[in-house]
């Protein structure tokens, strides 16, 4: 299987974009999905619940050292950055980059720098633009790069940052993204189709 | 698959002045750490990694550095260097009664028991700048038990404690900290605790008058009292697994029987040695009690 991690971030709108990605994957997706989701600093364990309920996947909420696990959702608690460590997953309380803690950008960026070409980044929803530069190092990195068509987005200016820094990623709506992932988990279509035309 | 990659542009976060190899990075980032342990006596090596590299790769950006090895050549010829990276690998970030609940079940479940010791010993680990330690401090006095006790505040960083001992923290968060308080159980008004002064808010200095700040290394330095309660919270997860265990034997010994150790809200003893050694006191708080 050539990927190893799936990183998700999105800020507005996230719950009900996560809910319909997430929901669209069966219990045994093969790779270990980590969720940053911008909320909060008081929020408690309420979003990991939500989750749990619209996903066959094991949703919990990461505490430091958490081993990645396969047929698992890792959602970012609030107010800590999560750096991504190979098996593992770390916490943070660094100051906040963008405004935000948990910030997309550093956990994207620490994924792409652990598992490169084996990870996957997606950008959903989202009222700023974390995230677009975390997107653009996982791609630098050999990754690969999806993100929530804009139009289908119940905030586009996190999608459209994200589409900005990586021209070349997979736009695609919201519904097509759980196919495509699953497409991805079974190592198919390795070649990215929109350069293979 | 990796063909697109060369068109996109370097919006990451660190500069691509050659081409990414971990494997390198991963002896240059061990060779620099050995060296500020064997030099400097500082030892980062069992410190969690990605933190650590991010960390000093901040510095090798704002030095405009070329890469890894010319940081540790600076920082192994230059003190000056080594006192600039410390405060970049300390990270300091804290509040006061950050976790409002923890403070409250602290009252619930940890004060009854307090009242049964004639006299109280408490460390704070890694406190930072102290403003856990004021919090702890206002919270002992509203329950009348603050007399009794002594609080032993440490971090390795001499800079924070001096600011700790100061008791002058930023007024731009003290509306902050008097919801915190609020939310935290707090009995009076948080105003009552301090004064306009000095530019910041200058807490009352009986706060401290059973307070001992002093430096102690959780990673060289030894046990050094025994304690009914020990606070650690948000440094462990700076270090791997490995270090945690080692350092969660000198909380154990530290530890008197029935006494009371506190991590973050969101550390664990999963997988620690002495994890069968302690009972969650009120889930999902972090609060655990020696109870073999
Ligand atoms: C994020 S602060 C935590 C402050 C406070 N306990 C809180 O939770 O708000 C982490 C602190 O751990 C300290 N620290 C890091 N390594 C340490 C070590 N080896 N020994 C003692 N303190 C250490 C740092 O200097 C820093 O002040």
């Amino acid at each position: 299987m050539p990927y190893s991690i799936v990183a998700i971030g999105t800020s507005w709108g996230g719950l009900s974009a996560l809910t319909n990605l997430l929901g669209g994957l069966p219990e045994e997706f093969p790779i270990p999905i980590v969720v940053v989701q911008h909320r909060s600093k008081d929020s408690d364990r309420l979003l990991a619940q939500l989750l749990g309920d619209a996903t066959p996947l094991k949703v919990c909420e990461v505490e430091d050292k958490d081993a990645l696990c396969a047929g698992t959702v890792h959602v970012a608690p609030a107010n800590y950055h999560i750096l991504v460590e190979s098996g593992h997953l770390s916490l943070t309380t660094e100051e906040p980059v963008r405004f935000s803690r948990p910030s997309i950008d550093v956990m994207f960026t620490s994924a792409a720098d652990t598992y490169r070409s084996e990870t996957i980044g997606i950008i959903l929803t989202g009222a700023n633009e974390d995230g677009a530069s975390g997107l653009a190092h996982i791609v630098k990195r050999g990754g690969r790069a999806l993100i929530q068509d804009p139009k289908t987005a119940e905030i586009p200016i996190m999608p459209e940052a994200a589409v900005q820094a990586v021209p070349t990623a997979e736009v695609l709506g919201l519904d097509d993204l759980a196919p495509r992932l699953l497409e991805l988990s079974r190592g198919a279509a390795k070649v990215d189709r929109r350069t293979a035309v | 698959m990796a063909v697109q990659i060369a068109e996109v542009p370097d919006t990451g976060a660190e500069p691509d002045r050659q081409a990414f190899k971990p494997d390198l990075e991963r002896i240059e980032i061990e060779l620099l750490l050995e060296g500020i342990f064997r030099h400097y006596g500082f030892d980062f090596r069992a410190y969690a990694y990605a933190s650590i590299r991010r960390r000093l790769w901040k510095r090798i950006e704002e030095e405009k550095l070329p890469s890894m090895s010319a940081l540790q050549e600076r920082v192994l010829h230059e003190p000056a260097m080594m006192e600039k990276l410390l405060l970049d690998l300390s990270i300091n970030v804290t509040a006061m009664f950050r976790d409002p609940s923890f403070y409250i079940t602290f009252r619930q479940h940890v004060v009854p028991l307090l009242r049964t010791y004639p006299f109280i010993r408490i460390w704070h680990a890694g406190c930072s700048t102290g403003e856990e330690v004021y919090s702890m401090a206002m919270l002992l006095r509203e329950e009348g038990l603050y007399d009794r006790s002594r609080i032993y505040a440490t971090d390795i960083n001499e800079v924070v404690l001096q600011r700790a001992k100061a008791g002058i923290f930023p007024l731009e968060r003290m509306q902050e900290y008097t919801d915190n308080y609020m939310r935290a159980g707090g009995k009076r008004s948080f105003s009552e605790y301090y004064t306009a002064k000095y530019g910041g808010a200058l807490f009352d200095q009986s706060l401290t008058k059973n307070v001992v700040f002093s430096q102690h290394n959780l990673v060289t330095d030894r046990s050094f009292s025994e304690f009914n309660v020990i606070l650690c919270r948000n440094v462990l997860i700076y270090f791997d697994k490995t270090l945690q265990s080692k350092v969660h034997s000198l909380f154990y010994d530290s530890l008197a029987m029935f006494g009371v150790l506190v991590l973050g809200s969101k550390e664990t003893l999963r997988f620690m040695s002495h994890e069968e050694c302690y009972q969650q006191m009120a889930p999902p708080e972090k609060i655990f009690r020696k109870v073999r």
